[in-house]
């Protein structure tokens, strides 16, 4: 087994191990030559406790995949999630029952992920009456302690979802991830549909919970100014990979790999004294289904030599705990 | 958004001649007082509130604001596309260089100019492109509707388009349908119909905002490359102040249906006068910010009023760290900032902390 990405500060909580999840598209006529989208191909990566882990890509790039496979919302095709030492990849419905309360999700559009029918308090009760959380009383006051924890109010028990803001309504998505007191925290997209003075408020939420709970974050985000703000690590994943994974400040100032270089270097500096020194991408990210061969990146890549379709190249640690899946990487840097 | 009407050709019109040198300083569209009013249950909001601006041939003038500010019915009152019967515009004008005021054109006229003079590109290609036509046909419709050309001439200036903007091998692009690109070719697609008539403006209203960042590296840049390359002038409207510092040489910040700030560039980022502008630069998670480890973000207490329920007197008072007395009693006026009395810079300021009274 080789040595997986981590950092070194402590024990992981969740470790996953070559985590591939394949989806089937129809191919052919009647579907007779089924054809593998790859939407995770073979990702190693470990959360230590207290940590926020952010994972940034391009749309399709298979992160938001990887969010729902490390929640167990989705079953891994093959690879290990090793959740305290249990592996959960390939639990039934009952047996991850008690995994459920450990491990939990915020997504991106809390209107969407809010029922409009039942008021906050009864959503928020919800969870805590499938776990048994105690009788109605102590759910009730439960809740409460939630709704003043994320920035609520107690009167906003009996309000439906549609009563609130977008700011709001993702406090309550928050609180409805809390309930449970998880360790684990997958925030996909959380702050993308606010707005920017919005955006701030939610951000400085989830550090505080943060520190208050000693929560840790997997925090996917397309968002690269977000992610260096709320994040310790970062991982970039390109169709399916991990192409680097860093210490948050070592990967912003000395990013590796030709991706990361580019997808930093679009990133939009908010001060025009600033020049831009945009490395600029052809075309768009390939098709999942039919990944280029060997690099995925190969196509895009302006060192790209012929060597890089003939074979994939391995995640490698060039620096502590800064890892890069690049062949060349050594005539590069 | 191109529209089929019948062929309209207008004379005073010679297509192929504006270049960005000759019309520098020029103004090419004058809007004063553009008040715009929408029919919402229980009475009547005004989504924009006496909006004022000039835009100089050549220029690319940046909108900026968070939702339901006003920017978005600004661009769609200028384009006459306010949705009907609910919005209208009651007072104000928008006058356009040869054309006289948008606001008073009857729909046919408008819609000769739409498309022709002035155009616009949306946020979602894929829901402003129609699914069932190729690319190719909906260009051409576009040419044709406001250039009395052959399906010949249309086809080789819609294959011209595709090319200018980028898009690989034009000729078989041209017959594919707007499933068959992906989200980056479908906006330049959109941006070769915008463009293909050589409008004077170009009105884009959040170009990049369902684009990734590598792709919308790819559009700005070839926005910023077609404005020098035609001379068209560009309105741009986003809720990202990083397009705005990357793009906009002038720039209005928009507040709950009116304009609090409107400077240079350069003045906005280094020197912002307004409390609003002043948060929101403050909120924007940055490096430049991250002295050591986690620091908590610069925040804008509370959310943006509601239309129907403004605060009293100014509109930023409820969330504003520097309100005071009069702030409450009376709206301040967009005026010429105290600190640059001496000069005659255009810079203007809604606040009565920077106003001389």
């Amino acid at each position: 087994m080789p040595s997986i990405p981590s950092s070194d500060a402590g024990p992981a909580l969740m470790e996953v191990r070559g985590l591939r999840r394949h989806f089937s598209v129809d191919g052919g006529w009647f579907g007779q030559n089924p054809r593998a989208l790859k939407a995770v191909d073979g990702v190693d990566f470990s959360i230590i406790k207290g940590e926020s882990l952010g994972l940034v890509g391009e749309s399709g790039c298979g992160k938001s995949t990887l969010g729902r496979n490390v929640v167990r919302l989705d079953t891994p095709t093959e690879g290990a999630l090793l959740f305290e030492g249990t592996d959960i990849a390939t639990l039934s419905a009952s047996e991850l029952r008690r995994f459920r309360r450990e491990i939990q999700i915020i997504f991106q559009n809390p209107m969407s992920s809010l029922n409009p029918r039942m008021t906050v308090g009864n959503m928020l009760i919800e969870p805590l009456r499938l776990h048994s959380y105690g009788d109605r009383a102590s759910c009730q006051r439960r809740v409460h302690e939630l709704l003043e924890l994320v920035g609520l109010k107690s009167e906003h028990y009996n309000r439906y979802p549609h009563e609130f803001s977008g700011g709001q309504r993702q406090r309550i998505g928050i609180a409805r991830a809390l309930a449970l007191n998880p360790k684990l925290i997958v925030c996909d997209e959380p702050v993308s549909a606010l707005d920017v003075s919005i955006q701030s408020q939610i951000i400085n939420l989830l550090m505080d919970l943060q520190d208050e709970l000693g929560l840790s974050y997997l925090f996917i985000s397309h968002d690269l100014s977000v992610v260096e703000h709320m994040c310790d690590r970062v991982a970039v994943m390109y169709l399916g990979r991990i192409v680097e994974i860093a210490p948050t400040h070592e990967l912003y100032s000395r990013r590796l790999h030709p991706y990361t270089r580019a997808l930093l270097s679009a990133v939009l500096v908010p001060d025009p004294a600033v020049q831009a020194d945009e490395i600029i991408l052809e075309g768009g990210v390939p098709s999942p289904i039919d990944p280029p061969k060997g690099c995925h990146f190969s196509t895009r890549c302006p060192f790209a030599k012929d060597d890089c379709s003939a074979s994939t190249p391995e995640l490698v640690e060039q620096h502590p705990g800064h890892w890069v899946r690049c062949m060349r990487i050594d005539e590069i840097t | 958004m191109m529209s089929t009407g019948p062929q309209m050709t207008r004379s005073d019109q010679t297509p192929g001649t504006s270049a960005a040198a000759k019309n520098a300083g020029r103004t090419v569209l004058q809007v004063s007082g553009l008040t715009t009013e929408l029919r919402v249950e229980g009475g009547r909001i005004r989504a924009v509130d006496d909006v004022s601006f000039d835009l100089l041939a050549g220029e690319t003038l940046g909108i900026v604001g968070e939702s339901g500010c006003g920017k978005s019915m600004t661009a769609l009152s200028i384009m006459g596309l306010l949705p009907r019967p609910i919005g209208t515009i009651t007072s104000g004008s928008v006058v356009l260089e040869d054309v006289g005021d948008l606001a008073l054109l009857s729909d046919a006229q408008m819609k000769a100019v739409r498309g022709d003079v002035v155009s616009m590109i949306f946020q979602e290609p894929m829901t402003s492109l129609n699914p069932v036509f190729t690319v190719g046909f909906q260009l051409c419709e576009a040419i044709q509707a406001h250039r009395p050309v052959s399906r010949q001439a249309a086809r080789q200036k819609a294959i011209e388009m595709l090319d200018l903007v980028g898009i690989p091998l034009p000729e078989l692009r041209f017959d594919n349908y707007p499933h068959q690109l992906s989200g980056g070719m479908r906006q330049r697609v959109m941006i070769a119909m915008a463009l293909a008539c050589q409008p004077k403006i170009m009105l884009a209203d959040e170009p990049t905002t369902a684009l990734d960042v590598t792709i919308q590296a790819q559009i700005l840049k070839l926005m910023d490359r077609l404005k020098n390359e035609t001379g068209t002038s560009i309105v741009i409207i986003t809720h990202d102040l990083g397009v705005i510092a990357r793009m906009a040489q002038r720039v209005l910040v928009m507040y709950a249906g009116v304009v609090v700030e409107e400077a240079k560039v350069h003045e906005l980022f280094a020197r912002p006068l307004h409390p609003y502008t002043v948060g929101l630069l403050k909120s924007i998670p940055s490096a430049r910010h991250r002295s050591g480890p986690k620091k908590r973000l610069h925040t804008i207490r509370g959310v943006v009023p509601s239309l129907n329920a403004l605060p009293r007197g100014c509109r930023y008072s409820d969330r504003c760290p520097d309100v005071h007395d009069r702030c409450h009693q009376s709206e301040p006026p967009l005026a010429r900032p105290v600190e640059d009395e001496a000069s005659q810079g255009e810079r203007r300021v809604r606040c009565w902390l920077h106003c001389k009274q």
